[in-house]
This record gives C-alpha cells, structure tokens and sequence, in this order.
C-alpha cells in the first residue's frame, strides 16, 4: 500500500491540477526549480557540519558522548548511538539532517538504529529555530513556558521513535 | 553565532580527542571524507526533493492546500478559541498548519510568522499569550504526513521501503504533539504569569 502511495499522490495531484485547468508540467518544473535552490542553498551547511561531525566521529569522540550517555539512554529505552543526534536536534536543522544521515549510512537504514535517527528526523523539529524565528518577528520578548513544553514534547519524540522503532518492526 | 561555537565546540573536541586517543592520523582523511560525503548526501536527496518539491507547487496552485487549511479549521478553533474569532490570525493559522503538514516548510513559515504577528497584535504585548504558546508547540512538534527528505536519505543508503517508518513517524508526531499541547495546558494552570 504504501509502495503505491507516493505514485498515487503524483496521479491525484496532476488530476486536480488538471481540473483546476492549471498547468500542471510548467508548476512541476517551477517548483522543482524551487526545491533545488532551496537544496543548494543548504549544501555548504551540510559541507562544513559533515565534515566537522567525521572528524568527530574519527577521533573517537562521538562513540565517547555515546557511552557517557549510554546508562541513561539505555534505561528509557533509546539507542545510545543516537546521542549526538539528540543533542542537536532542537538547535541545528542541517546538523541534525548531517548526523542523521551518518548514523543511517553507518548502522544501515533498516537498522534499530538507522531506523530511530530517520522517525527522529521526521517526526520533530527545530525547537530554539523555530521559537526564534517567530517571536523575533512578531516582536515577542517573553516566551513563557513555549520552549519548556516544545522540549517536553521533543524529549517525548525521542522516546516515541525509539520504541516504535523497535516494536513496529 | 550559536553555529559558530557549535561548529568550533565539534572541531576541538575531535582534536583534543584524537590527540589523546593517539589517532591524529586520521582526522586528516576524516575532514576530507565528510566534506565529500556531503555533495553525495546532497546529490543523492537532490532528485526527490526537485521532484516532491513540484508536486507541493501543484498542490499549492490548484487549491489542494486550501481545502486543507479550510478542513483543519474547525479543529484548529477549539485549539485557539480567541485567535479564532478573528479571521485573519485564523487563516494564517491555518495557512501555516496545513503547509507544515504537506511538508511545505518555505510557505509554513511566512505563514507562521504572519500568523505570530497578528496574534501578538490582538493581545498587545511583548509576552507570549497562552495562545501564542500553544501555536509555537505546535510548530515545533510538526506534524509532518509525509517526511519525503528523510525517505530519500533512507533510499540513498540503500533501503527498499524508504516508506515503511510512516506509521512509526505518524505516531511518534501525534504522541509528541499531545505532551506538548498537555505540559502547555498544564504550565498554563501552575503559572501566575
């Protein structure tokens, strides 16, 4: 079912589209014009946070963070491996999207641990991004309890996507 | 700035790491890897993405975006029953949630933006209403139907079901999404301010 799923959105999309009487090829290639220079503008992110997180796993350091870690992870259930993900996830988008993509290509994306980092990935956000974003903008000084409860919910992600990775497979 | 000292923060620890590990060897061929690693994360998420990213546009154009937004707005006014009185905080609202679930994170966030203004404006001042508070959780929650960029990172390290974690990310946002919403309602109640 789900193998169907995303030919079947392309089909019911350009079907509406149609009906709609727009055109529906020329928005495709508008918008994936639209997506490269979004990617673009995210690669020399991706370079300079890749290259810094090798060396970090190079050096030893990485799989340091994760066993400091490994007793508290291990006790709620989440594979200490994805430590530094957790780490940056609230604060970095491309950071988190680097490491993620590491651990996935180290441990194999039909991994537990391949498989936590991608639900991780998908299912949360850039909290501190985000909350700055939107009350610099609106001109919001005091935040009140917004980040302790987005962080709730983040931490409440983290265990989320460890256990479905392990019971939904 | 923060990414500065992060970024400084990773590239010392591996040096002071690997110096006392005695691997400096290899941090010099890590670099390097990592930095070409990058351009074949970047290559291998470029086609989806172009791809998915032409998809979102057709939605956006042929109305399929605001047939969502119109959807999700009953449930969205009991979430904020005083932002909902006012049209157009509503239809920000609503903008930002329905692109957010799409996946649309370019047009979510003028929508969010617009949408945090307009609330700051009704309630007239510089500390966050519990409504605002509530509409950032929600933001930083996102619930995302289809999270397309980490399915192509999963097909580009060779899986044959990139698809198959939906269910699990599905559950993982909802659950997320309740605790936010719930430590929010709670903090609400404790708090004076």
């Amino acid at each position: 079912m789900l193998d169907l799923l995303i030919p079947l959105i392309m089909v019911v999309v350009a079907l509406v589209g149609l009906a709609r009487k727009q055109d529906v090829y020329g928005l495709l290639v508008e918008g994936g014009r639209d997506g490269l220079r979004v990617l673009a503008s995210i690669v020399p992110a991706l370079v300079m946070l890749l290259s810094a997180t090798s060396m970090l796993r190079a050096s030893g350091a990485m799989d340091a963070l994760a066993a400091f870690l490994s007793p508290a992870l291990r006790y709620v259930g989440i594979p200490p491996e994805v430590a530094p993900l957790l780490v940056v996830r609230p604060i970095s988008g491309s950071a988190a999207l680097a490491l993620g993509a590491d651990l996935i290509a180290a441990y194999g994306p039909d991994s537990t641990v391949g498989r936590t980092a991608a639900i991780l990935l998908g299912s949360t956000e850039t909290t501190f991004y985000a909350v700055s974003v939107y009350c610099g903008a609106a001109g919001i000084s005091k935040t009140r309890y917004a980040i302790p409860a987005a962080l709730l919910a983040d931490c409440t992600g983290f265990l989320m996507a460890s256990c479905s990775a392990r019971w939904l497979f | 700035m923060a990414m500065s000292v992060i970024w400084l923060l990773l590239s010392l620890c591996s040096i002071v790491y690997a110096l006392i590990g005695n691997c400096t060897k290899v941090l010099g061929t890590a670099v390097l890897d990592g930095a070409a690693s990058a351009i074949t994360l970047s290559l291998s998420l470029a086609g989806s993405l172009c791809l998915w990213s032409g998809l979102l546009k057709v939605m956006e154009r042929s109305g399929i975006t605001a047939l969502l937004s119109r959807l999700l707005r009953p449930v969205l006014g009991r979430l904020f029953p005083q932002s909902s009185q006012d049209p157009e905080a509503l239809g920000h609202i609503s903008a930002n949630v329905s692109a957010n679930l799409l996946g649309l994170g370019n047009a979510a966030t003028p929508a969010g933006v617009a949408a945090a203004k307009r609330m700051r404006q009704l309630s007239g001042s510089s500390t966050a209403s519990h409504e605002l508070c509530r509409f950032l959780v929600l933001n930083t929650a996102s619930v995302q139907l289809l999270p397309t960029t980490v399915a192509a990172i999963r097909a580009a390290a060779g899986c044959e079901t990139p698809f198959d974690i939906l269910p699990a990310v599905w559950l993982t946002s909802i659950c997320a999404l309740a605790v936010g919403l719930l430590a929010a309602r709670l903090f609400q109640r404790l708090g004076r301010d």
